[in-house]
């Protein structure tokens, strides 16, 4: 099977690589910029090691059939569970949430960035299973609960942002797999009180994010204050930005985050709306290309892998850059490619690399 | 199972990826919106927004004038003294760090609490003042909380001082923070929120030359509010200088000479009106108001039965006691009533309207005429006289000299006096006038009751032939010199015989200087006029408790003038419970002129020794 692998390199999709490194190298300049008065860490170094490693881990993921890797689901699945229940036994607390595991030194993971590659898979061979044209009722609990486990994991964590980028797999792929129009109309309904009731469960900082997300000005100096910081930032960056390492609001340390989850916001004030536009026609082209390639996928199995992956990076860069921008609540949830991150770097790169190797196997040879 | 047979029927899911397709292409357009709105229409408004969060603006609080008494001697600076703010632009409030703020810095919560819920309302580039004259320990905290409290400024403000600390801090006043109230008057309209304006005194009244414009340090600084750079100073400027009209050697020797009494003197130059000393007695230390006063001391100051807060010199009115009869002598004269032949007998007492009235020498002073009865102060005289003018007749001479009136001096909370007619009675007490109560007036009793401001302007005015100016404590020059055109010389005239002046003028320099009342008071070489006054405090007031011996005292009073032809000052002293007039409140009278005297001649020798140069040298 790896022997095919040379074989099938000629169907290397350069076109999404390529964007990728691009935005990736973008990432790496802002997180110099973001950083550059922190003397301690280098961020940005360690940046250029996770994007080699994640550049490595895809090629890995490339070289082996995703065929193959839909058959050993089982194995993925389990140990994700396991992974997540390691970080609730063994985790660091960071603001609150278990979320992460220490590798030793500087260097820690995320493990739930991981799990949404084996859920993904996991849907994946669940949903080709199915021969009939619409999901039954059972077909639909079950899939439900393929995602519920791992994610009602994260919500003890408790990391309600990372728990809700799970939620397009399988929005996205119960819509391929068939679900019933009125079927649709009716999750719309549910989806729609269930916030409502979650709304009493929700935490008072919870709610408080969600209060000053709706009128971020209201409290400008306490909740809104991330949110009102990263709109300044991006808005006064204007048509060209200030210039690489020149933006005050970045500098001077007044945005948040500003190597992880804001980022974008650095890239906003010194790129002005040119870079936060060509970055964001970057991603675009990605997921078209992506959702191209899902087109003209061999099989089920190739469109529900791609499709998964494109939910999860379009769910993220909905978020983020929303968020950024003033439009969605605030949550942390890193921007793909461009946030300082490892987990969030290498997970990105396997996506893209199941997405590749989905283009690559797209003929029977 | 090989996973590669489910291609065949793949045609219903692909079916459905243009859906998703569209949802991608919303979401990027949703986005593009997004950006396209705060990037492109919105940016002015965040650039501006972007250069105020980079900017911390910190006030540069102006010093307030110094205050310079008439030789330009400093009664009032300023110290530099650090205060720590909290700066509320732009950084989270603190609030959640108040616990830590109260215990780092000792300070109380609750008065934390007060003063963030105070500036609630306010404007937000107005910083809160927390802690004043911080120390060491305080600076080191804020040093080492920097993250975690941000907003946190060290700022050097001017702070009031008081040189002489008590000596003249009736006249001088106080400053305080501005309060809610005063802000909404037109006397503060250039004031904003946590100014320091004057509250009494001269602090007060001439506040608006006194303050300065305050200025602005621009830095810019990171979201922990570290000063990263300069951006612009705007240098404050500092309040105008006020020279006083007050001499500080004549009010020193004023205050020295009241020892532990209390009571009041002023002099002035009756030619000017120009206040040269305005003690008060007991005093406080304005320098104690010059920080946040707390209010315990506050409550012990106001609660004091010595009434330390009280201006006497000009907000208190006592009987004058036998001073008045000079008054009654001018009305007498004036009147024709009296001349300087005119003569009475004096048994020792007298009755009138079935009622005997004494004197205060029981033996009786035999006859007497008008000069013997001024210099003896003979009560048995002028109860006659009193009976002769009647009420009405005194009250028009009284008034016109200016008694029973606010003399106008540029303070605040001046009193009026009183110097009672028919008419008063009628109107206030709803009664008619008893001749009876005429015999108590003329000796400076009863209703009638004046403040030692009023007193000495009295005096002076007499001493110059019935020109009564205002008194005043800043000139006319002084005050043209800062934009001001206060008319500060008005004066009142009120024609005077030439001879009632020579009469009664001889019978006051008689009084220090033939072995009268006044002797106390003389100086050799300085001709010094005057008349004590000895009021009754018991009789009046009966509630007075019999243990506390001191409060029967008489109230003493010294009024005079120096020197007999051509005045330059005029003094009144009152000194409460001082017992005889004479003996508590001439000496300080002698005090306060003997410093001016003693400064006259050294000038005048001065001058001497000038003169004799340019002979010499010309000689040569």
């Amino acid at each position: 099977m790896f022997g095919k692998a040379s074989f099938y390199l000629k169907d290397f999709d350069w076109f999404i690589f390529l964007l990728a490194i691009a935005i990736a190298v973008v990432g790496v300049v802002e997180i110099h910029s973001a950083t550059q008065y922190n003397r301690t860490e280098k961020f940005y170094i360690k940046q250029i090691y996770w994007i080699v490693i994640g550049l490595i881990m895809m090629l890995a993921v490339m070289s082996v059939d995703y065929h193959t890797l839909g058959e050993n689901v089982p194995y993925f699945y389990v140990l994700a569970l396991l992974s997540l229940i390691a970080v609730l036994l063994f985790g660091q607390r960071i603001s609150g949430s278990k979320s992460w595991i220490s590798l030793g030194g500087a260097f820690s993971i995320q493990p739930s960035e991981f799990v949404k590659i084996a859920v993904t898979l996991s849907l994946a061979r669940f949903l080709c299973e199915i021969r009939t044209e619409f999901l039954r009722a059972t077909d639909i609990v079950k899939a439900s609960c393929i995602v519920g486990l791992p994610v009602l994991l994260v919500l003890m964590q408790p990391d309600l942002g990372s728990a809700l980028t799970f939620i397009p797999i399988p929005l996205v792929g119960l819509f391929l797999g068939g679900l019933r129009p009125k079927w649709i109309l009716l999750f719309i309904i549910l989806s729609v009180s269930v916030v409502g009731l979650g709304w009493y469960n929700l935490k008072g900082y919870q709610k408080e994010r969600i209060y000053t997300f709706l009128e971020p000005e209201k409290d400008p100096l306490r909740g809104g204050y991330h949110s009102i910081q990263s709109k300044i930032a991006v808005g006064s960056g204007g048509l060209w930005g200030k210039g690489v390492s020149k933006g005050s609001q970045t500098k001077l340390g007044f945005l948040p985050e500003r190597h992880t989850d804001f980022i974008f916001s650095v890239v906003g004030e010194e790129l002005g709306f040119v870079g936060t536009g060509v970055a964001l026609f970057f991603y675009f082209l990605i997921v078209m290309r992506s959702i191209h390639i899902a087109q003209t996928a061999r099989d089920k199995l190739g469109i529900y892998i791609t499709l998964g992956a494109v939910s999860v990076f379009l769910f993220h860069i909905l978020e983020n850059v929303g968020m950024v921008v003033g439009l969605m609540p605030i949550t942390g949830i890193p921007l793909p490619l461009l946030s300082y991150g490892g987990s969030s770097v290498l997970s990105t790169f396997i996506f893209l690399g199941l997405i590749i190797n989905v283009r690559m196997r797209r003929f029977v040879y | 199972m090989d996973l590669k047979d489910f291609y065949e029927d793949k045609r219903f899911v692909q079916s459905r990826i243009p859906f998703i397709q569209v949802a991608a292409v919303l979401v990027f357009l949703f986005l593009l919106i997004g950006l396209w709105n705060l990037q492109l229409l919105k940016s002015k408004y965040y650039i501006e927004l972007a250069e105020k969060n980079r900017i911390r603006s910190i006030p540069l609080v102006a010093p307030r004038g110094k205050i310079l008494d008439r030789n330009g001697q400093i009664l009032v600076d300023n110290q530099p003294s650090f205060t720590l703010i909290v700066l509320r632009e732009n950084w989270p409030l603190l609030e959640n760090s108040l616990d830590l703020l109260a215990k780092g810095l000792s300070l109380d919560k609750k008065f934390l609490e007060s003063q963030f819920e105070k500036y609630r309302h306010l404007p937000s580039y107005l910083p809160i003042p927390i802690k004043e004259d911080i120390t060491i320990k305080d600076l080191s905290f804020i040093k080492a909380h920097r993250l975690e409290l941000p907003a946190l400024e060290e700022i050097s403000l001017p702070r009031r001082f008081y040189r002489e600390g008590k000596l003249a801090a009736h006249l001088l006043g106080y400053v305080g923070e501005i309060s809610e109230k005063q802000l909404g008057t037109p006397e503060f309209d250039y004031c904003k929120p946590g100014d320091i304006v004057g509250k009494a005194g001269i602090e007060r009244v001439y506040n608006q030359i006194l303050t300065g414009i305050d200025g602005q340090k621009k830095v810019v600084v990171d979201s922990r509010g570290k000063d990263v750079a300069l951006l612009e100073s705007i240098e404050p400027v500092a309040g105008n200088d006020l020279r006083l009209t007050i001499d500080l050697d004549i009010q020193r020797a004023a205050e020295k000479a009241f020892q532990e009494r209390a009571g009041a003197a002023i002099a002035l130059d009756p030619r000017s009106g120009e206040v040269l000393a305005l003690a008060s007695r007991p005093a406080f230390d304005p320098n104690s108001f010059a920080s946040r006063i707390s209010k315990k001391e506050w409550d012990d100051l106001i609660n004091d039965p010595r009434n330390p807060m009280q201006n006497r010199a000009i907000q208190s009115r006592f009987p004058p006691g036998s001073v008045f009869k000079i008054f009654m002598t001018i009305a007498g004269l004036q009147e024709g009533i009296l001349t300087s032949e005119y003569t009475d007998y004096c048994s020792g007492s007298t009755v009138m309207y079935g009622r005997s009235f004494h004197c205060w020498k029981k033996e009786g002073h035999g006859r007497v005429n008008l000069h013997q009865a001024i210099i003896n102060s003979c009560n048995v005289f002028f109860y006659h006289l009193g009976q002769k003018l009647g009420i009405d007749k005194i009250a028009y001479y009284a008034q016109n000299m200016g008694l029973g009136q606010k003399t106008g001096i540029d303070l605040a909370g001046e009193d009026t006096g009183l110097v009672p007619s028919s008419a008063w009675k009628k109107k206030v007490l709803k009664a008619e006038w008893y001749a009876g109560e005429t015999i108590s007036v003329a000796i400076g009793q009863s209703y009638v009751s004046l403040t030692p401001i009023q007193t000495a302007r009295a005096f002076g005015g007499l001493a110059l032939g019935g020109v009564f100016k205002t008194p005043h404590v800043v000139s006319g020059n002084e005050l043209k010199r800062w934009g001001k055109t206060v008319n500060v010389s008005f004066e009142s005239k009120f024609g005077l015989n030439e001879e009632t002046i020579d009469i009664v003028g001889r019978g006051l320099w008689g009084v220090v200087n033939e072995w009268g009342t006044g002797r106390r008071a003389a100086i050799p070489g300085f001709d010094v006029c005057g008349k004590s006054g000895t009021a009754q405090v018991i009789g009046k007031d009966l509630k007075v408790s019999v243990d506390s011996k001191a409060e029967f005292e008489d109230n003493a009073w010294f009024v005079a003038f120096a020197p007999l032809h051509l005045v330059e000052i005029a003094a009144a002293v009152f000194v409460e419970h001082g017992g005889h007039g004479g003996e508590t409140a001439a000496p300080i009278v002698h005090d306060m002129f003997q410093v001016y005297y003693d400064a006259k001649t050294k000038r005048k020798e001065g001058h001497q020794i000038a003169m004799d140069q340019v002979i010499l040298t010309r000689s040569n």
